[in-house]
């Protein structure tokens, strides 16, 4: 038998039956719901009759469409608001803990599991949100889903899967000063493409991964879905033990001393091999900036707009001509010399504590350009409450930043945190698809560092060469 | 769900690759809590001006692809986002076949829950469809699922793969709920072996 990798141990460990091939029925340890995936779940358990089989493994919280202002106030988009209720009547009903939105550990789905010590290495996690990939960094399998799997789930804590093909993704070398774990993820979706990751788990390796703290690691496996991955993984170490420890629902004491013994043993047996491998250098990596409409539209902070024609293939190039279209760029520009409306700074790619911390510290001392509207959304209550016992958000708002509560806010733009269109928005978000932030609006994805840099230049600029402190 | 068996239909042809669920649904349409009615959001931001009027150049909005029910388009579709409710508008409009070169994972999952068939077929194939369409008005293909074919009308067949497991479910319109919960025993068995760190102690947080 060949040796195992990470994915293969994690899998085994959760095979409840075997079908023909690769298929085989999958136990779920936790499965994290939120407002905007579940209300049509709910409803067919309700009319099929059918419980929620463990509740004790299923955790709620709102945030997809919450508002980001005073939350003393009622929201007033009347469908929202329907939407959170009925969450709240399906957890009441089926006995599932919610984190609310008038609650202290409320926030985005992907922050509070890890946060609240949800997220454990060694398990399987699914919730009816793509980015769920984000759990991957403590080497747990953790999937996105569509809510037909989100009722599977909930009815039977288990989920038929084909088992996805495995692929290495080796990153050596350190990064540079300036250069963040947003831009090595962007730069691996450049790299192997949107689509590049399709049926196949991650498991990103290497120096330069095994030295990123556990919210780089999420930044890093947050994305992997950008690269069309069905999860991420990064092996669980020492770094994460010493996260987990004291989270609220992880394992204390000596039953978190046991789990450790099960957890060391989570790692890719040094002769197994996978179905795929790429291989990248980090100190050769640059801060990264999309031009397009796809992760994968993305160039290096001293580059230019491509031209459509530089791409080989018809299919890619007519996207390129098209994304240039959407975007309101011409071929040839100068990334640095791209003026903007807006910055945003958040979502569960970038609205963590050393996020903000590290952005607030290009910020210092500075003011937002005129003409630019800035906004820091943190991931949570628990990462806005630290944050503002740090005194960052007298930092941001003193250099003339909105400072919000916690939500997925201006990522999707489901709550009225939205662009107006044409408006162009330097975002720490995951997606820059056409419409993605507001109909018509123009996305740039970057690191939390060049966005804060961007807000105060009002254009894009190289934040290697501005003088911060960095840690 | 209903069965899926033999289906024909005029073909839409989308040609753009990678295109995402929120192009398929945008979020504004997120916040409905029932399955259905999601077909007049379809490709919203696409097929109609912001105050509501059809863009006549949008592929669903010209006449020859009028009650279109089958979905012709390029590789990648349906990445992004996980949302059903990409598939629910395009069950909601009439389309229940793709075809395609290949379909984002999640979204692939997502189809068979509903009684989507996502063909897949190759480049070339789907580089021949796509001169086929525009250049016959009304064109249509006839689509057999139990023998796993598609055929033009000039007759020729194009054989297309289909894992064994969802072409039961959907020839049979099986809920794979009650698939699975006649594995109650298996699952059981399974639970009662968890480790200790795949449970959530409640009685101690209390």
């Amino acid at each position: 038998m060949p040796s195992s990798t990470l994915f293969d141990k994690i899998w085994d460990d959760h095979i409840v039956q075997k079908e023909c091939g690769r298929r085989a029925l999958i136990w779920i340890d936790r499965h994290l719901v939120h407002e905007v995936t579940s209300p049509q779940a709910f409803d067919g358990l309700r009319s099929s009759k059918r419980r929620v089989r463990r509740p004790d493994l299923t955790f709620a919280t709102v945030d997809h469409n919450v508002p980001t202002t005073d939350r003393s106030l009622p929201i007033e988009d009347p469908i929202s608001r329907k939407q959170v209720e009925a969450l709240e009547r399906n957890c009441a009903d089926f006995g599932i803990t919610l984190f609310g939105l008038y609650n202290t550990r409320q926030g985005i789905v992907h922050v509070i599991g890890p946060e609240l010590g949800i997220t454990l290495p060694g398990l399987t996690i699914v919730c009816g949100d793509s980015h769920t990939s984000t759990h991957g960094a403590f080497g747990a399998l953790a999937l996105g889903v569509g809510t037909s799997e989100v009722e599977h789930v909930l009815a039977t804590q288990c989920l038929w899967l084909e088992k996805p093909d495995s692929f290495e993704v080796r990153v050596d070398g350190a990064l540079p000063r300036g250069v963040t774990a947003k831009d090595m993820i962007l730069s691996i979706i450049g790299h192997i493409g949107v689509s590049g990751g399709k049926g196949s788990v991650i498991e990103y390796r290497g120096d330069a991964i095994t030295s990123l703290t556990m919210e780089e690691r999420m930044t890093i496996c947050n994305m992997s879905i950008e690269g069309g991955a069905r999860a991420g993984l990064v092996a669980p170490d020492e770094t994460t033990f010493r996260y987990i420890e004291g989270r609220r629902y992880a394992p204390k004491g000596e039953a978190l001393e046991e789990a450790k013994e099960s957890w060391r043993d989570l790692k890719t047996a040094g002769n197994a091999s996978f179905n795929k491998s790429v291989r990248l250098n980090a100190s050769e990596m640059k801060p990264q900036v999309t031009w397009g409409t796809t992760p994968a539209m993305v160039t290096d902070v001293t580059g230019k707009v491509p031209h459509p024609e530089d791409f080989p293939e018809p299919e890619m190039r007519n996207a390129a001509g098209r994304a240039l279209e959407y975007m309101g760029l011409e071929a040839g520009t100068e990334i640095q010399s791209i003026k903007l409306d807006r910055v945003f700074i958040g979502s569960c790619t970038n609205s963590r504590l050393p996020d903000l911390v590290a952005a607030s510290r290009v910020v210092k001392g500075r003011k937002v350009a005129q003409g630019v509207r800035a906004m820091v959304v943190p991931g949570s209550q628990i990462v806005k409450y630290q944050a503002e016992s740090q005194g960052l958000n007298r930092v941001f708002t003193d250099a003339g930043f909105e400072w919000r509560e916690s939500g997925c806010s201006m990522c999707l733009g489901m709550n009225p945190d939205i662009l107006a269109p044409r408006e162009r928005c330097a975002s720490t978000s995951n997606r820059n698809f056409e419409g993605r932030q507001g109909r018509d609006g123009r996305t740039h994805l970057v690191s939390p560092i060049m966005a804060a840099a961007a807000a105060i230049e009002g254009h894009f600029v190289d934040v290697r060469e501005w003088n911060f402190k960095e840690s | 769900m209903e069965p899926f068996n033999r289906y024909e239909g005029v073909v839409v042809p989308l040609n753009r690759a990678n295109v995402d669920t929120d192009q398929i649904v945008p979020k504004q349409f997120l916040k409905l809590t029932q399955r259905t009615g999601f077909g007049k959001y379809l490709f919203y931001d696409w097929r109609f001006f912001e105050d509501g009027t059809p863009k006549n150049e949008f592929v669903l909005n010209q006449p020859r692809y009028k009650d279109g029910k089958i979905l012709l388009t390029r590789s990648n579709f349906g990445c992004g986002s996980s949302r059903e409710h990409a598939v629910w508008a395009l069950t909601d409009y009439g389309f229940r076949v793709l075809i395609a070169p290949s379909y984002a994972d999640i979204f692939y999952n997502n189809c068979f829950k509903n009684g989507v068939l996502p063909i897949t077929a190759s480049d070339r194939q789907i580089d021949e469809l796509f001169e086929d369409v525009t250049a016959h008005y009304g064109y249509t293909l006839q689509v057999d699922l139990n023998n796993q074919t598609v055929t033009k009308p000039t007759g020729q067949v194009i054989q297309f793969m289909i894992d064994p497991f969802i072409k039961k479910c959907l020839l049979e319109g099986l809920d794979d709920i009650s698939i699975t919960l006649q594995h109650e025993q298996e699952i059981r068995s399974y639970e009662a072996r968890l480790r200790p760190y795949q449970i959530v102690d409640v009685v101690r947080l209390k």
